[in-house]
């Protein structure tokens, strides 16, 4: 069981999509003025992610991946070029529920996050997660948790940032770097401080 | 028709950036520029990407019915995507494997979305495949300049070919491992963003609260 | 108005999102069917690159994907079979089948491997204008207490060794292991394979005498305490250069018939 904690952490802290992969950083750099949206976008691509992956992991594995059909009698055929599309698919259609259930439960946050909530289909961490699910061939437990963690990673990494920047606003900041360069810099920074975790695990 | 196709293509380069104005399609900006082949290849597929992806929305563009028009558009960009993958792994296999899922994520780029939903969905064919290339090139632009830099000054390398010799090869130079990095990608963009304002002031965000400028009573 | 309305029906809708995904899916399979052979000998080539990366590290990296050439060659005669693809060719495999593989006689057994499969792959390495610039041949035999395998890599001319690589052995750590050494293998490097009447001299300086003798220059020097593998390294070498192995195939190289 220390192999899933072991990847629980590496996903949240040494693989973080957002600060060592890059992944969703349009969302990350737009929707960090202020903590209360970021959180809510945080847990809603939380949300999202720890769905998506597990169930792109069975469909690869099932449908897509080499081999996977041979419970069908098709043994040979290899359809997993056939991942990005299908995965795009899933996730679309996940983003369409959550936005459903916002909507009906929680719809202060559904109105706050207006136009962001359909991008998350877009958003590379989602569709990154599933691609690295792949790549890194991970299990079904594993995607569970690989999905869970990656998904909590990006929140944290986004929550943090607009916590920054709240306080940023009452700095005095060089003219050119005002807004969106100083926004890179502060991610840079703090994607030095995550690789101090490098050390763990 | 007075359209300037020479500003469509133009614009995107400096004065409307993807990336350092409208903050789109940074994810692959900041992964892939650890070199500057694979920065290179990126471009490349962008710029494949977002032509033919814009080219084909604005072909279907009158013929698009409102309800499926962004679920259409993403099928069209994810089919065009798993084509040029396919063809990376079949004539640049070495360098697709470097870019790993990189060229996947492409689907979600900001900027082919973006376009094709903010240009090609209301405009002809040329303009839409020329707006495709000069954002292309504009995104291009910024990935060459940080591959650049990074494999430069981390490796003494461009292109894989070494221009200063390392220290651990015998040579003099010490090469900054920052670069190869992630954090090094953001402070360069950072740095180029900060260039391109001083350069073209119109582009400076103001800043959502103002401070109060220093009197003599507040320095007590 | 009623042409929005049109535009925007649910059968249009429908339609329209079919005829995408329609158009989408045949360019897509269409890309992926016509482009899967070339992928696949893209990631065989990859697998041998690393290989062959492993057996030259100093031209090694030089060397690209599209450079390196796999044939399978029939060892009797040592010409080249084109219907057997060495992408699936498993040497191991056929030497253990009766009806792929030949007993090797006694006296020849240099490598003491019993059988021999009656092909084998080779890798070739094209400079400019096609030729043959380096030779990569798969070879292993019985060590002291292991099977060893190893590539040898061989210049154009099939005349000197340029390197050995053992990437696998089982001998004794410290000892016998040390065969896998980069500075034993170092020694291989730019040896001579045969002397001045074409007789195969080269091998490992197993026997009392063999540092002075007039062969000497052929010779690898042994290593102490492990004469064992060392004779089992000598003993795999020569064979797989001499009658039973490679041999022809490399004559017919030399004699450039090998296209």
């Amino acid at each position: 069981m220390s192999g899933l904690g072991e990847l629980l952490l590496r996903a949240v802290f040494l693989d973080n999509l957002a600060l060592s992969f890059f992944l969703g950083m349009c969302t990350f750099l737009a929707i960090s003025k202020r903590v209360d949206t970021a959180l809510g976008v945080g847990l809603a691509v939380m949300c999202v992610q720890s769905v998506t992956v597990p169930l792109n992991n069975l469909i690869y594995t099932w449908l897509l991946a080499p081999g996977a059909l041979a419970w069908a009698g098709l043994a040979d055929v290899d359809l997993s070029f056939l991942r990005l599309i299908a995965f795009i698919g899933v996730i679309a259609a996940m983003v369409q529920v959550v936005e459903m259930i916002l909507e009906f439960h929680v719809p202060r946050l559904y109105r706050a996050m207006g136009i962001f909530l359909p991008l998350i289909t877009v958003n590379c961490a989602i569709l990154g997660g599933s691609l690295f699910m792949v790549e890194r061939s991970y299990g079904f437990v594993e995607s569970v948790v690989f999905g869970f963690g990656s998904g909590l990673g990006w929140a944290l990494a986004i929550v943090m940032f607009a916590a920054i920047r709240e306080r940023l606003k009452y700095a005095d900041i060089p003219d050119g770097l005002q807004g969106l360069g100083i926004n890179f810099i502060v991610a840079g920074i703090m994607s030095l401080g995550f690789l101090a975790f490098t050390g763990m695990g | 028709m007075n359209v300037n196709y020479w500003r469509i293509l133009t614009r995107p380069l400096i004065d409307d950036n993807p990336l350092t104005l409208q903050i789109l399609g940074i994810c692959s900006a900041l992964a892939v520029t650890t070199s500057l082949d694979t920065a290179l290849l990126m471009s490349l597929v962008v710029v494949c990407v977002l032509a033919l992806g814009n080219g084909s929305v604005s072909l279907i563009r009158n013929h698009l019915p409102h309800s499926v028009r962004i679920i259409v558009q993403i099928t069209i960009i994810a089919s065009l995507v798993i084509v040029v993958d396919q063809v990376l792994q079949a004539y640049a296999f070495d360098l697709s494997k470097r870019l790993s899922v990189f060229v996947g994520l492409v689907i979600t780029n900001c900027i082919v979305l973006g376009r094709a939903e903010g240009f090609a969905m209301h405009n002809g064919f040329v303009a839409s495949v020329l707006d495709g290339i000069g954002n292309g090139l504009g995104y291009s632009l910024i990935l060459v300049m940080v591959g650049a830099i990074r494999e430069f000054f981390g490796k003494g390398s461009l292109l894989n070919i070494q221009i200063l010799v390392p220290a651990s090869q015998g040579g003099s130079f010490e090469p900054l491992h920052l670069m190869l990095l992630p954090p090094s990608a953001f402070f360069i963009i950072g740095g180029i963003i900060w260039y391109i304002r001083r350069k073209r002031p119109e582009q400076v965000e103001k800043p959502e609260f103002t401070l109060r400028p220093r009197t003599e009573e507040s320095a007590e | 108005m009623s042409e929005t309305a049109g535009k925007d029906s649910a059968a249009r809708a429908l339609g329209v999102a079919f005829a995408v995904a329609f158009v989408c899916a045949l360019l897509v399979s269409t890309t992926t069917v016509l482009l899967r052979p070339v992928q696949r000998a893209n990631i065989e080539t990859g697998r041998i690159m690393q290989l062959v990366r492993e057996a030259l590290p100093d031209a090694g990296a030089k060397i690209g994907v599209g450079d390196l050439e796999a044939q399978v060659v029939e060892l009797a005669s040592g010409r080249i079979d084109t219907g057997i693809d060495p992408a699936v060719f498993d040497t191991e495999t056929a030497a253990s089948q009766p009806e792929t593989s030949a007993e090797i006689p006694r006296d020849q057994d240099l490598a003491r491997l019993r059988r021999r499969a009656l092909h084998a792959p080779v890798y070739l390495v094209r400079g400019a204008g096609r030729s043959i610039e380096t030779i990569i041949l798969p070879v292993y035999g019985r060590g002291y207490q292991s099977i060893l395998r190893a590539w040898l890599v061989l210049d154009g001319e099939a005349t000197r060794v340029r390197a050995l690589k053992v990437y696998e052995q089982g001998e004794t750590p410290g000892v016998g292991s040390r065969v896998e050494d980069p500075e034993w293998q170092a020694e291989w490097r730019d040896r001579p394979i045969y002397d001045a009447d074409g007789v195969l001299r080269i091998g490992v300086a197993t026997r009392a005498g063999d540092e002075s003798g007039p062969y000497a220059k052929f010779l690898v020097d042994g290593i102490s305490g492990a004469t064992r593998t060392a004779r089992g390294i000598d003993g795999m070498v020569r064979f797989w250069l001499g009658e039973f192995g490679f041999g022809p195939f490399l004559q017919r190289v030399r004699k450039g018939e090998i296209q």
